[in-house]
């Protein structure tokens, strides 16, 4: 017995491996979404549940500062929405006005990113290549300094006594300093300046990989320069310009460093409402709600767009 | 599939008088220290299929980008249907270029990839759709209007850029490598296809090809290139058949090269003392070289008579050993190994299907051939 045993233990051994071998062959690649799957599941959707439960919940002067939405007693489970929160956020113009605001600067910041960007990323991706990487690494190194820092050199460039103020007088071409701080013109100069590299990046990858045979091909054909940027390198950048208007839009909408160290009391940003809610209100409820609309402001422009936009991949 | 007609009207570089059509001069291309195109001068002719035939490197490119305009000669001059191109951009020449990569427009179907060019003519809306249609026909694409490049085949895609370069009826098409990206077949089908296209519309083609059989089979003339320069200019049978020097005809299909000796030199026959054929090759032609000049006696494979009987006359007789045959269906090449150690390469048809006497390895043969059978090359 103890013989036949010992036989087949290495057979049996042998078959749990080739098994245990063929579940992960079968299930790598279910494996490998999973990871991403559960990051965002964890660091995504439950706290966005979490915050989802606390807008649809009442402020209360406690520890977390809110009532919670269930209540278990003699045997009855009571679940209390409380949509005031909502409600709230629609009647106070305040917010209203703050998203607009919002989506409004978010707009602007991400155009005149573009018109910026766009002609940066073009001349780095026609440049020769030894000097790409170059050019590249100018667009990044700011990264390296912190944001704070930077804003805050924002701050010595525009302020009443400032770079620019000083230059233009000693020049003589203003006799009084320009406001410039705190105001909406800061805002722009700010968040343009800290997105670019976003905006730059996508459209550089896009337009390195145009060939340029394309270009000398609409050339022979009779076109001149203008009507080969828009009738071909144009049309062919929109992936690009897509992904650079997403990747500076969706996050310029929530800002809020730049608005409040830059913008004045008028520069009525969400983000800026959000920390005074949650911060100096202390309204946890309210600041879900707001973070919950602002989400949802968001989101669904962007599943429109990819919506009409046509399948990249069936070409 | 050549075009060889007889008469100075479909051979106007016979005729001293004819006017050509495209006039190189002295052009030379230099990119930093490196000369790309050097000095080149040559004439082509209206209507004509001309083919510059050279390996990688050899400055073809760069010659038909000098064509189209994207390059700048450094020095010389290019004259069109007698205008100077001098200075002027690709977009005002009466060229147009057919890529090696085909440059179609991604985003655009078909039939706006091919009016991409009358549009920028601001021609009016009717006509361009009456010619994107015509030229539609022409490459035989009537359906696939509507596509896009990325839903056709290699070889459809070949046809688009083709009609989108010719549908602006340019005096000049250049096609650099136009059937480089095919395979051997449709390669072959497509030769037919742009000779006639060729005839049919009377434009001048400019083919840029590294491939000598493709040269052979579609051109009227060939300019072959090396090192920058053009080695020799002419019909497909001349380039073949009377090779100036050992590079064209070493390029150009496949050759045995004897060196020699010029031992006997007279108006109707040369002698050469070769010893790698260990005998003295006899031409009953003049060459004009000094006595006792180095040359080669270049012949081909095909030109060579081989037998295993000593056959009763020939003017030029040599023996060796067969030691390698390959067969290639129509013909066997065979290599033999003469006694001086020097390895010939010889081809026969295969003209019968069983042929039970035909010549096999390690056989004794005779090589021999006579006068007319090669060329002596003094360079």
């Amino acid at each position: 017995m103890s013989m036949q045993a010992h036989i087949a233990e290495p057979g049996r051994a042998g078959k749990w491996v080739r098994t245990v071998s063929g579940w992960f062959a079968g299930r790598g690649r279910t494996l490998v979404i999973a990871i991403p799957m559960l990051w965002l599941l964890l660091f995504f959707l439950v706290p966005f549940l979490v915050v989802g439960k606390i807008s649809l919940s009442e402020a209360a002067i406690a520890r977390p500062p809110y009532l919670p939405i269930w209540n278990f007693e003699d045997g009855i489970l009571t679940l209390s929405l409380n949509l005031g929160n909502f409600q709230f956020l629609a009647e106070d113009s305040l917010y209203f006005n703050a998203y607009v605001q919002s989506l409004q600067i978010a707009f602007f910041s991400t155009i005149l990113a573009l018109l910026i960007g766009y002609p940066m990323a073009y001349v780095i991706a026609r440049a020769p290549a030894r000097l790409r990487n170059l050019l590249l690494m100018l667009v990044i190194l700011p990264f390296w300094t912190s944001f704070l820092l930077r804003i805050y050199a924002w701050i010595g460039i525009l302020k009443t006594n400032g770079v620019i103020n000083n230059i233009l007088l000693s020049l003589g071409i203003i006799h009084e300093p320009l406001v410039m701080m705190q105001t909406n013109f800061a805002v722009y100069v700010g968040i343009v300046y800290t997105y670019l590299p976003f905006m730059i990046l996508p459209l550089y990858s896009t337009l390195v990989k145009l060939d340029e045979s394309l270009f000398e091909a609409a050339a022979d054909l009779g076109a001149r320069p203008l009507t080969i940027f828009l009738s071909v390198t144009l049309p062919l950048s929109v992936p690009g310009i897509i992904a650079g208007s997403m990747l500076v839009f969706i996050p310029v909408v929530g800002e809020f460093v730049t608005p409040e160290l830059l913008g004045g009391p008028d520069t009525l940003m969400i983000g800026r409402q959000l920390w005074t809610e949650f911060f100096a209100n202390r309204d946890w409820p309210v600041a879900s709600a707001v973070a919950i609309v602002m989400l949802i402001v968001l989101v669904l422009p962007v599943m429109l767009l990819q919506r009409t936009q046509p399948d990249e991949a069936g070409g | 599939m050549s075009q060889q007609e007889n008469g100075p009207v479909m051979r106007p570089w016979l005729d001293p008088d004819a006017v050509p059509f495209i006039r190189i001069r002295n052009i030379t291309k230099k990119f930093g220290a490196f000369t790309a195109v050097n000095n080149v001068t040559l004439d082509i002719y209206h209507n004509e299929l001309f083919c510059l035939l050279g390996g990688s490197g050899c400055g073809k490119s760069t010659l038909l980008r000098m064509l189209s305009g994207f390059e700048q000669p450094t020095d010389g001059s290019i004259e069109i249907d007698g205008q100077d191109m001098a200075g002027m951009s690709p977009c005002d020449r009466p060229t147009n270029m057919m890529f090696q990569s085909y440059a179609l427009f991604p985003h655009m179907s078909v039939e706006k990839n091919i009016a991409y060019g009358l549009k920028r003519d601001r021609l009016p809306r009717g006509e361009i759709a009456d010619r994107v249609a015509e030229i539609l026909k022409l490459v035989q694409l009537e359906e696939y209007g509507t596509r896009k490049p990325a839903q056709l085949s290699g070889g459809q895609r070949q046809r688009v850029a083709l009609a989108r370069s010719l549908v602006k009826k340019p005096k000049v098409l250049l096609l650099d490598e136009p059937l480089g990206a095919l395979d051997k077949k449709l390669r072959e089908e497509t030769q037919f296809e742009l000779v006639n296209i060729q005839e049919t519309l009377g434009v001048t083609f400019i083919v840029v090809t590294h491939d000598q059989e493709e040269a052979m089979s579609i051109s009227t003339r060939i300019g072959v290139m090396d090192q920058g320069k053009i080695i020799q200019v002419g019909e497909p049978r001349e380039i073949y058949e009377f090779p100036q020097s050992r590079f064209v005809a070493d390029f150009i299909g496949s050759v045995n090269m004897f060196e020699g000796q010029v031992i006997k030199d007279t108006q109707s026959k040369v002698v050469i003392h070769c010893p790698d054929a260990q005998m003295d090759i006899e031409v009953s032609h003049g060459v004009s070289c000094a006595s006792a000049q180095k040359v080669a006696f270049a012949i081909r494979p095909e030109k060579i008579q081989m037998s295993r009987t000593k056959p009763k006359k020939a003017l030029n007789l040599t023996r060796g050993v067969v030691q390698e045959i390959a067969y290639l269906g129509n013909l066997s090449i065979y290599h033999v190994v003469l006694d001086s150690g020097k390895a010939v390469r010889v081809t026969r048809p295969n003209l019968e299907r069983a042929d039970e006497h035909a010549v096999t390895w390690e056989d004794r043969v005779y090589l021999y051939w006579d006068g007319t059978a090669g060329v002596v090359l003094n360079t």
